[in-house]
Parts: structure tokens; sequence; C-alpha cells
């Protein structure tokens, strides 16, 4: 049906080019054929670039008003608020700059518009001018590079005193595994030399490295509200990127090196379900979902909110597909949560006797 | 290789008797840098519609995730069984789609055009400083070009790790099949096409510096000329850096040196490589490729400002901020290239360096914006197609541009790096932008190119149904970047997140097919006016710079007589006198060639 529908509008806009193509024409009659733009085209073509700005502007109110509910909700990260100020003021200088320009270009053009005997100015230089033009740019690109180097500085250098948790964010093609550094909360030594599929060591930790007996190895990502995490990220074979989008995060996973990046969850997953705009969110998502159920497409269940963590580099052929569910649970949960998983030891010891686990655990698809 | 030194016998034999030209040395291996330009066109334009057409196939994909269309069947075969587009040549397509775009129509075609076209015709010289030169690099431009095709069609597929094809995924044959002999073409295509840059450029500034017509200054030249003499310069900068990276890449691949790699563990077992970095590799790709993005968009801002001018009938607004702008744009280009870097990994206090200098370069691209509107202003427009195709270009310039605000704050990055939001924007700035310099270029010099003019009705066609279309693209694409919708994903189903944007996605691919399509429009218009487009007058748009006092039948060495002398800028449309009359009686443009008045005010540099 879409094919069929795309194909009608391509068929009409053919039309509509064979018929503009016309008017063009018809609008000229009077002229010997120059193939150089005449008073009739300078006026025709004004008129479009009124016409065009316009467009720009119905475009804009219309993309805000059909897919602005689309964007990302409100961040649930510490950080992410303050990202979320900047990129709002970002966007208001951007749509002011936006508005300014684009309708002193379309407009001049409209208004200058040539006719015979109509004289231009000649005016080529003005530096009172371009001085203005010169410093309202660097003066409001000051205050936004501040602004941003405040907050990076921010982000990226964690300050003194605070304690994260730290997570290891294990990366391959095309599946992501976390690693808990335990009771200790320091990770046990790691190299992809040292993987052992057989003994199911598939992340490669030293199991002589003390530090590594309280790990945790784990499929899904559990982190407690309102404390901090902080990932260092590993990769085994090729770039891969850890996007947590609702947090404002991500970093690359470099193979060869461990990467960091550390934020505090301000809102648990339940609490997120219960937003607003997120009921209203996956009320649309599952409108969809059934319609395409009752058409028999595979793989459309109703959706419950998750937070996610996508990977954002290219990574191969299942690249669109590599992903992990990210839990935020209340610190209670967060702990009966990590009580019930396997320490890395734990795991090592019973693989000793009993075939492999871990390895055999399914994949999240 | 002095052009001088044959000119006085070619103007005995020039016109109809070319008695000592073979088809082969007019048509093949023409030194004639108006020959060469019209090479590099065609081959350009060609490899465009490649491009373009590849992009459709993964927008169909993109907006009708896992449909069968007998279209994918018919041209990528075993890669769409039963009509379903495979996820390897998806990346494949997206992958090849960028480097023709960047690399072959958008540099290549673009800048090898109109340098070789316009600067010894608006220097005033009988030829490219080299014309051997020339006439290799565009051959090495047609053989890089050759091989990049090929490598559609082997066994394992063409590369598919994006443009900037990052190892280790490009390095290892077992990341993915495309990694395999075709990124071997890959690297070999892009060395080739190194060499051949190297060699236009080298040969771009030299004319420019050696060659120039008595009187024409540095600060008399037509600001095309100033554009591609600083592009050329940041393409010997800049373009020997990404042949170092190729070369240790291929080095990497095929001889077992570890420059981009180390512990890697795949397929179950883990490989000798150690102690090297792909962080590296980025920092070498990204050296050439941020300034890469100014190699495609200088030429074409040359280019808008040369055919707004003219065709506003007024000068350049603030020619000298202009030239500084260029100047100053150039030179940040080649100190920004971590921005594209921010979560890579490397150390966050860099990523405050580069914030820091690319918001920097907002500057002198913000006068650029302001100059070209106040140009505009009271002047007496003609909308010739090349003209609607500058304005053009300075709205999706403004509109890609702005959003730079966001992506260049490393703070800002973090969350709409890779996603569609990068797409939309390096589209709408680079892309587009640059296509319609392209365009504006193709209109306006193609009565110096072909001695025809283009059909007028059937530009303006092409430039609406264009912009209109090619805004429906990139405009609503920024809605599905901040929806966090990653670049290079073969379908968005995986994530029920993104559901809802499915038919934001079919929009868009709509408007993209649309904007292909007109295209064909224009093909039409080029190659019809080839053969039968109405003759050319020798200076259609009463345009100054020297190339409309050349005459329109392409004569080798250019003038028939002596190079024309320069006296004044090349700015100088409706200049009035003290009466408030034009300076030459009912002619509102002075041609550079004309020498200064007794007391006509000098306001030129």
């Amino acid at each position: 049906m879409t094919v069929l529908l795309s194909i009608a509008v391509v068929a009409l806009v053919g039309l509509a080019i064979w018929q503009l193509t016309k008017i063009f024409q018809l609008s000229q009659m009077k002229s010997e054929p120059t193939q150089i733009a005449n008073d009739q085209d300078n006026q025709n073509n004004g008129y479009l670039m009124f016409a065009f700005l316009v467009f720009i502007y119905g475009l804009t109110f219309f993309s805000f008003y059909k897919y602005g509910k689309f964007l990302l909700p409100a961040a649930s990260s510490e950080h992410g608020a303050e990202y979320d100020n900047l990129m709002l003021v970002s966007f208001v200088i951007i749509f002011l700059v936006m508005a300014i320009t684009q309708v002193l270009l379309h407009y001049f053009a409209f208004k200058y518009r040539g006719k015979a005997g109509q004289k231009a100015l000649y005016f080529a230089d003005n530096n009172k001018l371009e001085l203005i033009w010169t410093s309202i740019p660097v003066v409001v690109l000051t205050g936004l590079i501040l602004w941003g180097l405040y907050t990076w500085n921010d982000i990226m250098n964690p300050k003194e005193g605070e304690d994260p948790i730290v997570i290891e964010l294990y990366a391959q093609q095309f599946n992501w595994t976390a690693r808990y550094a335990g009771a200790d909360n320091v990770l046990g030594d790691a190299n992809v030399r040292l993987i052992d599929i057989d003994n199911a060591n598939i992340l490669g930790v030293d199991t002589q490295d003390p530090n590594a007996a309280d790990d945790i190895v784990a499929k899904e990502l559990h982190i407690p509200v309102g404390q901090k995490v902080l990932f260092k990220m590993r990769s085994q074979d090729v770039l891969h990127s850890a996007y947590m989008p609702h947090f404002r995060a991500q970093m690359n996973c470099v193979p060869g090196m461990i990467t960091e990046f550390a934020f505090t969850p301000t809102e648990t997953t339940a609490e997120m379900r219960q937003r607003p705009e997120t009921i209203e969110k996956v009320k649309r998502t599952n409108a969809l979902r059934a319609e395409r159920a009752a058409q028999g497409i595979p793989n459309n269940d109703p959706w419950e909110f998750d937070y996610v963590l996508l990977c954002n580099k290219i990574c191969g052929k299942s690249h669109y597909n590599m992903q992990m569910k990210i839990v935020v649970d209340t610190p209670e949960d967060y702990q009966k949560w990590l009580a019930e998983q396997m320490t890395f030891g734990a795991s090592m010891q019973k693989d000793t006797t009993a075939t492999t686990e871990v390895e055999a655990e399914p994949t999240i698809e | 290789m002095s052009a001088h030194a044959h000119d006085h016998v070619e103007d005995h034999d020039h016109g109809h008797h070319h008695h000592k030209e073979t088809f082969i040395t007019k048509y093949i291996f023409s030194m004639d840098h108006k020959m060469i330009a019209k090479q590099y066109l065609i081959t350009g334009l060609i490899m465009g519609f490649i491009g373009i057409a590849m992009s459709i196939l993964f927008r169909m994909q993109l907006a009708w995730p896992g449909q069968s269309f007998p279209i994918f069947e018919a041209l990528l075969g075993k890669w769409a069984p039963d009509g379903v587009m495979d996820a390897d040549i998806y990346l494949s397509l997206v992958t090849i789609h960028g480097t023709i775009m960047v690399f072959f129509v958008l540099t290549a075609g673009l800048s090898g055009t109109f340098s070789n076209l316009l600067i010894p015709l608006q220097i005033g010289a009988r030829d490219m400083a080299s014309g051997f030169l020339n006439m290799v690099s565009y051959w090495l431009f047609f053989l890089s070009s050759a091989i990049m095709i090929s490598s559609l069609f082997v066994e394992s597929g063409p590369a598919s790790a994006g443009w900037t094809v990052y190892p280790p995924l490009s390095a290892l044959p077992m990341a993915q099949s495309g990694s395999g002999l075709g990124m071997t073409l890959w690297l070999v295509s892009m060395a080739i096409f190194i060499a051949s840059s190297l060699l236009g450029s080298l040969n771009y500034i030299v004319t420019v510096i050696n060659l120039r017509t008595k009187g024409m200054s540095m600060t008399r030249l037509p600001l095309t000329i100033w554009a591609f003499f600083v592009t050329a310069i940041i393409g010997v900068v800049s373009f020997p850096v990404l042949l170092s990276a190729a070369l240790l890449l291929i080095m990497d691949r095929s001889f077992g040196t570890s420059f981009f790699l180390s512990d890697i563990f795949i397929q179950g077992e883990v490989l000798h490589y150690q102690g090297g970095s792909p962080v590296l590799y980025e920092h070498l790709f990204w050296f050439l490729g941020h300034p890469e993005v100014y190699i495609v968009l200088l030429p074409a801002l040359g280019i808008t400002s040369e055919v707004m001018s003219t065709n506003a009938r007024k000068p350049i607004f603030g020619y000298r901020a202009m030239v500084t702008s260029i100047i100053a744009i150039a030179f940040l280009s080649t100190i920004v290239w971590g921005h594209h870097m921010f979560v890579s990994g490397m150390n966050p206090f860099l990523g405050s360096v580069f914030t820091f200098t690319t918001l920097l370069i907002a500057i002198p691209s913000a006068v650029k914006a302001f100059n070209y509107i106040t140009t505009l202003w009271k002047g007496n427009l003609q909308m010739n197609p090349a003209m609607l195709f500058s304005i053009g270009l300075v709205s999706t310039f403004i509109t890609g541009g702005l959003t730079g605000i966001v992506l260049g704050d490393s703070t800002l990055d973090i969350n709409v790096h890779d996603t569609y939001f990068v797409v939309a924007h390096f589209h709408l700035v680079m892309g587009i932008s640059a296509l319609y310099g392209l365009f504006a270029g193709v209109y306006h010099w193609f009565p110096k190119m072909f001695g025809r003019m283009m059909n007028k009705n059937l530009g303006y066609v092409h430039f609406w149904v264009t912009a209109v279309a090619s805004y429906g693209v990139f405009f609503p694409m920024h809605f599905v970047g901040m929806a966090g919708v990653p670049r290079r994903y073969y379908e968005n189903t995986a994530f029920p997140m993104f559901d809802e944007l499915t038919n934001l996605q079919v929009l868009i691919t709509v408007f993209a097919i649309i904007a292909a399509l007109v295209q064909l429009v224009f093909v039409y218009n080029f190659i019809s006016s080839i053969y039968f487009g109405k003759k050319a007058t020798q200076n259609p748009w009463n345009s100054n710079t020297l190339e409309w006092t050349t005459p329109v039948e392409h004569i080798h060495g250019n003038w028939p007589g002596e190079i024309p002398e320069v006296h004044r800028w090349a700015y100088d449309y409706s200049k009035t006198g003290k009466s408030g009359e034009y300076i030459i009686a009912g002619q509102d443009f002075i041609p550079q060639t004309e020498p200064m008045g007794p007391d006509e005010e000098v306001l030129h540099h």
C-alpha cells in the first residue's frame, strides 16, 4: 500500500514538474528565448523565493507539531539536566539566528528582484557593519563555549570524594556484557589473551588477580538510582560505542584501551514508566505494534518502556541490533539483585566441576 | 612546460582546421585545461549519478525495512535474496555513497572542474602551469573512479565499514565480509585519488601564484580564484596525512603490522596485534577529514560569490572580509579535527581545546553568510538558475551550519554524536550546499564550457523541486537524530522506542526519491543543451571577469591575440560616476580589462 502510494506521489510530482515547465514557458511567450532571465522570470522567481520562505517555516512548524513528541524525554541523569538546558539555549539561539537570516535572505531576494531600469546600489564595503557582525557571533559563541566547557569538565572529570560504583561494559560483535566490581569495588585485571571460552571466562578476566574473585558478570545492566556509576568500557574486536540516550551518555569502546564515562541516574525504570510522556509514547507505540501484529508481522508484542544501551559505532552486520537492557533500581532492589548474581570466583569454581553456564546464557536479542 | 612558448603557433591554426589535433589528443589525453575541466565534470556527474542512486536504495530500506523490492534484486543480485536487502550490502551502500559523494563528486567533480576551467581563464593565463601534470591528474582520478566502481563487483562485496573506514572493522576480513578484497580496492582507489588531488592542487597553486596577467594583483582576483587557491593549499596540507593513514592501514591489513590494532579476540581466536590504537587512525583520518569539508565547501562558496555578484548587478559585499574569512576558515579547518572524536576515548582536555577552535570557525562562516545577504540588499537581482542555486546555497549553508553549534560543543555532542542529527547537519551544510555550488557553476559557466546556453525553464524546475525536496529530506531528519536513532542502522525495528518514527522515515524517503528524480531533468537539460542549446553570446551574463573576453569557440591558449591586461577588480557592477550615471553609459558593468576613467573614484583595492 505504501509502495503504491509512493509511486502515486512520484507520478504526481512528475506531472507537477511538467506543468511547472509549461507555466514558466507560457509566461515567457512574448519574449525571445535567450535563456537569460528576463523581468518576468525575475518576478516569478522573486515570488517563489517568498513562497519558499513560507515553506521553510511551514515545514518547521509542521515538524515540531508532528514530530516534536518523538524527541528524547527529559534526561534521567544528574548531568543530563544541565545538558538539556544547554541544548535548549543553543536551540533558542539557532532558531533566532535562523529566523533573522532566512527572512532577510529570501525577503531581499523577493524585494530586489530585477526590473528593467532598476539601478543596483554600488555598496562594496562597510567596516562598521563587518565589525558588528563579527563581534556579535564572538560574544554569543564565547558564552556558549564557556558554558559548554564548564559542563564538559563537570561530566568528564569525577570530583574528589565521590566513590562511584565501578562497572565494566564489555563490547563484542554483537552484544554487551557488564562486569560489576563487586564488594571491593575494584575490577579484576583482564585481557583478551586470557579469554577461555571453554571455562566460561568470556571476558578474559585474570583468575590470579585477587580483585577478580568478587566480580560479577551479567547480561543485564542494573544500576541504583541516585548513586554515581563509573563505566569502564572495553571492546574485544572492533570499535563500538556505548550509547545511553536517556542518560545523555556516550563513549566509544576501543580495543586495546579502557575508556570511561560516569553519570548518576536520577529516575528508576519504574518511575520513568509512570511519567505521563512515557505513558503517551508507550500508548502510541503499542497502537502501531498492535496494527502490525494484526497484519501478521512478527516481533510486534506490546512494548513496555525500558532504558536501553545501544551500539552507536558501526561494528558490522548486526550493528543495528546490538543492545542491552538497562534497569535503574532503587538502592534496595539493586542490592537484592546483586546478591542474587553469582560472582566470577564462584562461577570459575563451579566450572571446574560442572559444564559452562555463563556462556550458555542466551544473549539478548 | 610553458603555455606561452607555443601560443603564437597556435594563433595561426586555431579555428576549423585542427590538423595537428587528433581525436585522442583533443578529447582523451588532452592537456587543455578547458577540456580537462569538462572531463572532470562529466566523470563527476556520472559518479554523482551512482552515488545518489545508492542513497535511494538504502533510503527505501530505511522507510520500508525488510520489504522486498524487485529493483533490489535487479541491482544487488545475490545481496538481495528475494528482493530483500541484505544487512551487509546496506552498509556497503552507505559506505560507497559517502565515499563517492565526498571525494569523487564534491572534491574532484566540483573543485576539479571549476579550478581547471576558471583559474587560467579568470587570471588571464594561456593554460595551467603544467598541462601535462594536469592531464595526469585527471587520468589518475579516472583510474581511481574505475577501481572504486570495480570494487562493487567483487565476490565478498565492496567496503562496508562506513566512509571513514575505521579499523579494526576495516582491517579485519573476519569482522565483516566487506573488509576483504573490497576494502583493499577502496584503499588503493583512495591512494590513487590522493595522488591525483595533490597533482591537481600543486598545479592550481603554482598557476595562481605565477601566471596572473599584467595588473591582476592578488587583491584583484575574483573570489572564485581565492577560494580555489586556498582550497588547493588545504588539500596539499591535509591529503598526504590521509595517504599515510591509508598506507598504514594497508600495512596492518596485509603485512601484519600493528599501527591501529591491539588486543583483539575475534571468532574464537586471539590475534597477534599488540600496541596499536584505532584512535591514532581517527586522528590521522580526521586531520584530512575535517579540512575535506572545506575543500568541498570553499569552491562552492567561491562560485556563489561570483555568481551572486554578477546576477545581483552589485559588487560582492566586503571583498576583503571575504578573503580574510576564506583564509581564516582554511587555517582553523586544520585544527578542529578533534570535534569528530569527543567520545572516541581521547583525553577530555583535548575535547575542550577542539570545542574552542571549532566554535571559532563559526565566526568567519557567519561573516560570509551576512556578506552574501548584504550583497542581495538593494541589488537588481537577475534570477537566472545559477543565481537561484547560489541563494539556495546560502540558505542551506545557514541552516546546516547553525546546528554545527550543537555538534561542535563537546558537551552537546555526547548525545547526538553518530545519530541522524549529524547526518542531517553535514548533508545540509556540505552536501546540499556544495551540490548547489556545483549546479550554480554548471548553469553559469555552461556557455563558457560548451558554447551554448542551458534551458532556463528546466533550470527553474530543477532548482525549485530540489530546494523543496532537500529541505524535506534533511529538516525532519534532525528530529530522527534528536529521538536518539543512531546512523548506519540497517533497520530500526529492533528498538520499539523508534517504532513511531517509521512514518517519518517514509516521508524522508519520498522526498529523497523526488529529489533524485528531478536531477534527471538536469541530466536531460545538460545533455540536450550540449547539442541543441541556444548558441551563447560571448558574455551572456554581462560579467566583468576575464573568461568572458575569450571567444565562444574554444581555442588552445584561450585568447587569440595578446593576453588582456587588468585594470580593476572584478566587481565593478552598477558603479556610477559623480553625475549618478553609469561609468560606461548604458552599461551596468565594467569589465576588468577597462582602464580606470580619469575622474573615476578608486573604490577597489
